[in-house]
């Protein structure tokens, strides 16, 4: 059982890594659009992903690897079922950010940048997502929602049980 | 192509969702298909139109009129009024905003209502982004077949030297120079980069300009490879920009199959490409060089300048980087003419600019004005004052490395000559504007924050500097400071401005220095009297 459910994760794995290079090509200079599609796919970036993309690419590990950790969209670590992005940045904490940053914790019960032991949430904080007009910004997935309060926190929440 | 009488747009940025834009659009199509009128109206959503006061907001086209907020329930009788019978829903319509017309209003303001004056947003939301023909009727691409038929690439230079363009990304450097400088390379592979990787806290103006014109971006880049002998050309769109990824992804695969971009573009020898490379977080990528080596695949590090980009830039190769805003001025300025262009803004910075405006006002949004209007101006007439009635306290002007303006800068012209001779900087346009409960210390202290996060990690003065300032500026702010600290902060902000390798660290210092400057008092409460001024830093008690 152990080994076949380890085999199907493989699968998936180089599944996704094969997509990824057959769209952009087992180029260097879209090394950047691989990750991000695999990302995507999988949620994140599995050490057995980028063991993949470094022999297809014929890069060295360590080029592959500097590059996904140096991207706040690429993840090295698993995530939970949802990811919940807080903007952190000036234009969303003076108009109330701080106030949503700790409802936030408080009804996840995590903090920055980590996830439930049930698998179901991620907390991160993030820079400027560019909405700041509607400011504060949280990102459920690909959910945005502005002028967020600590009251509708729980609310938002709610939704993705 | 269908005939259609009428277009109505409703719009979808997050806030307009948020608020029903979807239930609005629904009730919409089922209303104009009950009325029988699907064949002679055409609904469609578009992103941000770009004002944020009455959302979600529907236009109805070819009339302009302008209805919000507009809830479901208004819509059946805003289609039997206004689509059916033909009249103006006027219970409906969204509040009168002063907008445009081709004022140039710099040398008549006495005492008149600055009106908006939109050259690069011309379009923005009165077209649909994804119909390259509604942006051909609209003058779209005829600045091209103009450069491409009429100029010489040395004329178009000039002409663009002569308007005093300056670059809208934050440094102001002159783009006509910018073109000369990779004309005059010798090489036979060149490349025009458009910087579409926003990323400075507070600014979203090139957002609004791609999701709601992306041909501006492709033509103005098709012009400047042409001015400058480049036949390849690549824009650089942050990742979190999902909207502006997919119109310009549409945008250019229409450019192409209308000829605009490939081979022999309008029958001459001239050809050009785009490609579309997303990023994929991180703020520093808007340093050009770090953008040029996220482009080749690697961490977005900043190379140190010089050699600058227009001679070793992309691949080694001579290199254009112009940023969203700067590019969307290019076909008006060919149209039009330098002349025309000149007679908006200041003689040093001519044209228009786009500012947010955030923060602790009525209105937030986006405004495109002349350059060299005054900050106060931005609040009482465009942002319609203070929320809740509130003191002005600060502003700051171009995301985390701006400066803090103080109340007593509050009439100094906003144009790029006017900042630097009052010891600030303009900026990209962000104006995060602050009442006086914000605390400068605590809004320090998230700046600092920023930095230490986005550093790229490359030189340590950046790298350890930040993430000082940030322990200095936590220590402060939980009443743990003391009085020397603030010698550190500021040895801290001028060494990261000395020996940074990029403009990241070289300004991260910035809010520290003007905080000091202008906000001393109330940084030396929260050291010496443990008290935070408006309230807002947690004290921790002292024993």
């Amino acid at each position: 059982m152990q080994s076949e459910n380890g085999n199907h994760k493989k699968e998936k794995i180089l599944a996704a890594v094969e997509a990824a290079i057959e769209r952009y090509g087992a180029r260097r200079e879209e090394l950047i659009p691989i990750l991000s599609d695999i990302n995507r796919v999988l949620g994140y970036l599995p050490p057995e992903a980028l063991d993949e993309v470094s022999k297809r690419l014929k890069e060295p590990h360590s080029q592959v690897m500097s590059v996904a950790s140096f991207y706040q969209m690429l993840s090295t670590k698993p995530r939970g079922k949802h990811v919940v992005q807080f903007c952190e940045s000036a234009p969303c904490h003076v108009v109330g950010g701080r106030e949503v940053w700790e409802a936030l914790q408080e009804h996840l019960q995590l903090g920055a940048g980590e996830t439930s032991p049930d698998g179901q949430w991620t907390l991160i904080t993030v820079s400027c997502l560019g909405l700041c007009s509607v400011g504060p910004v949280i990102v459920v997935d690909e959910d945005v929602y502005g002028n967020v309060t600590p009251e509708r926190v729980p609310e938002i929440l709610a939704r993705y049980h | 192509m269908k005939i259609i009488r009428s277009m109505v747009l409703v719009s979808g940025d997050p806030l307009s969702l948020e608020r029903g834009a979807e239930q609005v659009f629904q009730a919409l199509q089922n209303a104009i298909q009950a009325f029988g009128l699907s064949d002679e109206v055409s609904v469609m959503m578009i992103g941000d139109v770009g004002r944020h006061d009455a959302l979600p907001m529907v236009i109805v086209y070819p009339e302009a009129v302008v209805y919000g907020p507009v809830r479901p329930d208004d819509v059946r009788y805003l289609v039997e009024e206004h689509l059916y019978k033909g009249r103006i829903a006027n219970e409906l319509l969204a509040p009168v905003r002063e907008l445009s017309g081709r004022v140039a209003w710099v040398a008549a303001r006495k005492g008149t209502l600055p009106a908006e004056q939109r050259i690069v947003l011309r379009r923005v939301g009165l077209i649909n982004p994804d119909d390259i023909e509604e942006y051909i009727l609209h003058d779209g691409y005829t600045a091209l077949g103009k450069v491409l038929t009429e100029m010489t690439p040395n004329e178009v230079i000039e002409e663009i030297k002569k308007s005093g363009l300056r670059g809208r990304g934050g440094a102001g450097f002159p783009t006509g120079a910018k073109w000369s400088f990779v004309a005059r390379e010798k090489s036979e592979k060149k490349y025009i980069i458009c910087n579409a990787d926003e990323s400075e806290p507070g600014t979203f103006k090139d957002r609004i300009i791609l999701e709601g014109d992306p041909h501006s971006i492709i033509e103005a880049m098709i012009i400047a490879g042409y001015a400058v002998g480049a036949d390849e050309g690549y824009i650089y769109v942050r990742g979190e920009y999902l909207l502006a990824q997919e119109r310009l992804r549409r945008a250019i695969e229409q450019a192409r199959e209308m000829g605009f971009l490939g081979k022999n573009i309008f029958g001459t020898n001239f050809s050009f490409d785009i490609h579309i490379h997303t990023g994929a977080g991180a703020y520093i990528c808007g340093e050009e060089t770090a953008l040029i080596e996220s482009i080749e695949g690697k961490r977005g590090q900043p190379r140190s300048r010089p050699p600058f980009p227009t001679t070793y830039g992309l691949w080694g190769k001579p290199t254009v980087v112009n940023n969203v805003e700067t590019l969307a001025n290019v076909p008006p300025i060919i149209l039009n003419g330098a002349d025309w262009y000149r007679r908006f803004g200041t003689p040093s910075s001519p044209g228009t600019k786009v500012y947010t405006i955030l923060g602790n006002v009525n209105v937030t949004g986006v405004i495109e004005v002349p350059m060299g209007i005054t900050l106060r101006e931005v609040i009482n007439i465009y942002a319609k004052g203070m929320k809740g009635g509130a003191a002005f306290k600060l502003a700051q002007t171009g995301g985390s490395s701006g400066s803090l303006i103080p109340a007593s800068l509050q009439d100094t012209p906003m144009d790029f000559d006017s900042y630097a001779k009052a010891g600030v900087a303009l900026g990209s346009g962000a104006l995060l504007i602050c009442d006086e409960n914000t605390c400068v210390v605590d809004l320090v202290r998230v700046l600092m924050n920023f930095f230490r996060r986005e550093s790229c990690g490359k030189c340590n003065p950046c790298r350890i500097g930040t993430q000082r300032a940030y322990e200095i500026m936590s220590a402060i702010s939980e009443g743990r400071g003391k009085m020397e600290d603030l010698d550190q902060l500021l040895w801290l902000s001028e060494n990261m401005y000395l020996l940074s390798n990029c403009g990241l660290g070289q300004t991260a210092g910035t809010p520290i220095k003007d905080m000091l400057k202008h906000f001393r008092a109330e940084v030396e409460a929260h050291i010496t009297l443990h008290v935070c001024p408006t309230g807002v830093c947690k004290i921790k008690a002292f024993a």
